[in-house]
């Protein structure tokens, strides 16, 4: 006969089904490591953190490698350059492939201007975050701020000729009288609107 | 309510070609019949429309996925906040929120324009029901919201998780309401070309609503970029994208035409070139929204193309010729009533920011279509990016903020060299002396140098103006400074709120600066590890990643990564970016998965961190931290400008005569009894 209590009974009895159901939880639900402590845990569920990535390497914050990148335009659709592409939208396999194309190039000693000649070659010009300054291109760059300048110098010729016409004009008749005000109170008009600014 | 929906944009249609034609008939023929009933279709249309929004919300809000435009853009999990937006995520819901907006606008003018502009009004509401007539039309025809699918989905496609944003609740809207609002000068603008009646009263009767119009578009346009900034996660906040450049040109010129508007008022000066400006920046509404739906020019905003883009390019074709067509012949009773009588005068100054706003203008379009012209004239399609459009457009930005100094400081009509040297002393100095301190402060970047040096000088114009008008009134009245600032505000709010949005617009230029100084770096941490960045200020920020955890919630499965930051040693606090991966009612995930930025804010500069994604399933994660320095201050400067444009506006001031005698004077005007 086991010597014990009710209370006691029970007691073990939970504690037996307990150990008997105990299931240690797996590995990929297991509680995170400690900071800096070890390696991390596995996520819950990976896919919702968007594509895989591998872990950045130091060539990847070059800054002669991003000059370059942002020179040059991402052919995912997305609009931007490659490197914004790939440091925004990295659900996008097409800006990590060119950023891996300009470390190829760069690796084969091929300098800045060679690795983007290298892309236009194989892209064409719309590779380019902005056109080439040659031929036809040069009017995208500067016909706006020629037009400008002759606009401007137009204006100038015509406010010129404005002036002299109004200094030639003779000096409009004096305004009747027509103001309820003493000469007082004009010649404190006159001092205040001196006075104001503009 | 699909049925009533259809029902109404028939009616609409139908009551818009009646008021087009019953307005320019009864304006033309002088039919009051036909002018009363032209006005009345302007209501009707209004009523008509709002029925089908009201028609189109109740599809929305109820979940009926047979309408195809709730399927594509709503889901039973989308909040109610973003279901209500939906009416204006897509492009048929744009079109019926933009008629109905046009319909409404349109009846508010007819109701509260002054009786004394009775003979515009017909030609009004023919232009306002004829616009309106021509987006019913597209709905009817070609993208119709109410269309049916052939089958009910168990549930909707769910809202593009961009415009899940609160600023893409507000910015569309504020953006079309700008747009929109601009129709109602061009309808007075051809109103008055086609009365004849082309002296300055139309202007009067337009004055408010070119204000409307530039506030919501400048509203639109700093929502715009906030999203941009806090969801798009590359880092800025403008990118010259087409859609972008698109808002940017209409307030360009509606922002040129409130300057030059002044030249009119005053002195009866550039009434061809007004008229021109009213026209041109409708025509630039409507070009925006045909590169925004064409898809014509490659664009991020990519979910709102479809083939209604050339229903717009015919509209604007046709519109533009007639308009132009009907300007060339009243261009005889366009003349100037008074001629420029120096070349250092306020006028003159006037004319010179008008050419850069309009210079910038053309730029930007001119960059915007240029792919296209490349294509036709080089058979090579370019492309043109930020690279370009700031090699462009810097200098003629500084040039205009220059301008926006240089102008309150001249006299109107002439101004003398005494004058000159009183008035440019101070703000010179100023700008002077920043551009100093900035040098001898190591900043090596010179257009960000000459845009802080050339904000010291606005800033120390601005400051002048006030401090000048501010001691006028105390000298005068013995008011106290503060009593005399508010009051000179409050009685010249035109000017001062001018001067105010001129703030603003210096603000916005020191915080554009602060990206010449912008760093990013991008690396993986395990939980527990540290990055260092040095900010350009010279401080080092700290971020420890802390680890990352999943959820569920609202409409979507978060992976929220934390990270604890230091800046110096000093801890300020903790920062969450998040991947979210969207679902419908079903748990079925309906787009990639999204980015939510983090952003540490203060006035000097901002801490971007973005979470890229994870390795190998585990919590070693992937960051971008980007420092992007002042760029709190382009929300303050736009509200700021926002504030000014709301003074200049503000209803009351008192009538000219009450003017007078608050300014010390009683004096009789010729011809005044």
């Amino acid at each position: 006969m086991l010597d014990c209590t009710r209370r006691e009974f029970f007691g073990l009895l939970g504690g037996l089904a307990s150990a008997a159901l105990y299931r240690p939880l797996p590995p990929s639900a297991a509680q995170d490591s400690l900071p800096g402590t070890g390696p991390s845990g596995r996520l819950f569920d990976p896919a919702r953190a968007g594509r895989p990535l591998p872990p950045v390497t130091a060539r990847d914050n070059d800054a002669a490698i991003q000059v370059i990148e942002k020179q040059l335009k991402c052919t995912c659709g997305c609009n931007q350059d490659v490197y914004t592409c790939r440091t925004t939208d990295f659900s996008c396999t097409t800006s990590p492939a060119m950023h891996q194309r300009v470390l190829q190039l760069a690796d084969r000693g091929q300098d800045a201007q060679e690795i983007i000649d290298q892309f236009v070659r194989e892209n064409g010009v719309q590779i380019l975050m902005a056109p080439p300054k040659r031929g036809f291109n040069l009017a995208g760059y500067f016909l706006p701020t020629v037009l400008i300048l002759v606009a401007a110098a137009v204006l100038v010729m015509a406010l010129r000729r404005w002036a002299r016409a109004a200094a030639a004009r003779p000096a409009a008749p004096a305004a009747p009288a027509a103001l309820d005000a003493t000469a007082a109170e004009l010649e404190r008009l006159r001092r205040e609107l001196d006075s104001l600014p503009g | 309510m699909t049925v009533l929906g259809n029902l109404a944009l028939w009616v609409a249609f139908l009551v818009g070609i009646w008021g087009a034609l019953t307005g320019f008939a009864g304006g033309l023929l002088g039919r009051a019949d036909l002018q009363q009933s032209a006005r009345h279709a302007v209501f009707a249309m209004c009523a008509a429309l709002v029925t089908a929004v009201f028609a189109l919300e109740w599809a929305l809000f109820h979940h009926d996925f047979n309408v195809e435009y709730v399927a594509a853009y709503t889901s039973r999990n989308l909040p109610i906040f973003y279901t209500w937006s939906a009416l204006y995520a897509g492009q048929k819901g744009s079109l019926l929120f933009w008629a109905s907006v046009l319909s409404l606008f349109g009846s508010l003018a007819l109701t509260f324009t002054s009786r004394r502009h009775a003979p515009l009004l017909p030609y009004v509401a023919g232009v306002v029901c004829a616009v309106a007539a021509f987006f019913v039309t597209v709905m009817l025809f070609a993208a119709n919201p109410f269309a049916r699918l052939a089958f009910t989905p168990l549930d909707g496609n769910g809202l593009n998780p961009q415009l899940q944003n609160p600023g893409m609740v507000f910015h569309p809207p504020m953006l079309y309401l700008g747009y929109i609002s601009i129709t109602i000068p061009y309808a007075f603008a051809m109103a008055a070309l086609l009365s004849r009646r082309l002296d300055t009263d139309w202007l009067v009767a337009i004055r408010k609503w070119t204000l409307v119009s530039w506030l919501f578009l400048s509203i639109g346009l700093l929502l715009g970029m906030w999203w941009a900034y806090v969801e798009l996660g590359w880092g800025g906040y403008w990118a010259w994208d087409p859609v972008e450049n698109a808002a940017l040109l209409p307030w360009l010129t509606m922002t040129a035409f409130l300057h030059s508007v002044m030249i009119q008022e005053k002195r009866g000066m550039l009434k061809k070139w007004n008229l021109a400006l009213v026209i041109g920046s409708w025509l630039l509404s409507v070009m925006g929204t045909f590169i925004t739906r064409s898809g014509v020019i490659s664009s991020v905003h990519s979910f709102t193309q479809s083939p209604v883009g050339y229903y717009f390019l015919v509209f604007l074709v046709v519109a533009a010729a007639a308009s132009f067509t009907l300007y060339a012949r009243r261009l005889p009773l366009l003349d100037a009533e008074a001629r420029l009588e120096s070349m250092v005068s306020r006028e003159a100054s006037f004319l010179f920011n008008n050419l850069l706003f309009v210079g910038i203008a053309f730029s930007v379009l001119w960059g915007t279509l240029f792919p296209i012209l490349s294509e036709l004239v080089q058979g090579t399609k370019v492309t043109v990016g930020p690279p370009f459009f700031n090699q462009v457009n810097i200098p003629l930005g500084l040039a205009l903020l220059a301008l926006t100094g240089i102008g309150p400081l001249i006299a109107w009509r002439r101004a003398s060299l005494p004058n000159l040297r009183r008035q440019f002393a101070v703000p010179v100095t100023t700008g002077g002396f920043v551009g100093l301190i900035l040098l001898l402060g190591g900043m090596r970047d010179g257009w960000a140098l000459m845009a802080i040096a050339l904000a010291g000088f606005v800033a120390a114009t601005v400051a002048q103006e006030f401090a000048r008008g501010a001691h006028a009134r105390h000298r005068q009245y013995g008011e106290p400074y503060a009593l005399a600032l508010a009051r000179l505000v409050g009685r010249n709010r035109r000017r001062y709120g001018g001067y105010i949005v001129h703030t603003g617009i210096l603000i916005l230029f020191i915080a554009f600066a602060g990206m010449a100084f912008k760093t990013e770096t991008q690396v993986t941490l395990r939980p527990g590890e540290r990055a260092t960045i040095r900010s350009p200020y010279g401080w080092t920020y700290r971020l420890t990643h802390l680890g990352i955890s999943q959820y569920d919630a609202l409409n979507r499965q978060v992976t929220a990564a934390t990270l604890e930051v230091e800046r110096d040693g000093k801890r300020l606090g903790v920062l969450t970016t998040e991947k979210r991966q969207h679902v419908d009612g079903l748990g079925r995930p309906t787009f990639q998965p999204s980015t939510e930025v983090g952003i540490r804010s203060d006035l000097r500069e901002d801490l971007y961190v973005v979470l890229g994604g994870v390795v190998n399933g585990t919590e070693q994660a992937v960051f971008r931290f980007t420092i992007n320095p002042l760029v709190w201050w382009v929300w303050y400067g736009g509200v700021v400008l926002v504030v000014g444009g709301l003074v200049v506006m503000w209803p009351g001031g008192g009538s000219p005569a009450v003017k007078r005698v608050q300014a010390g004077y009683v004096v009789r005007l010729v011809g005044e009894q």
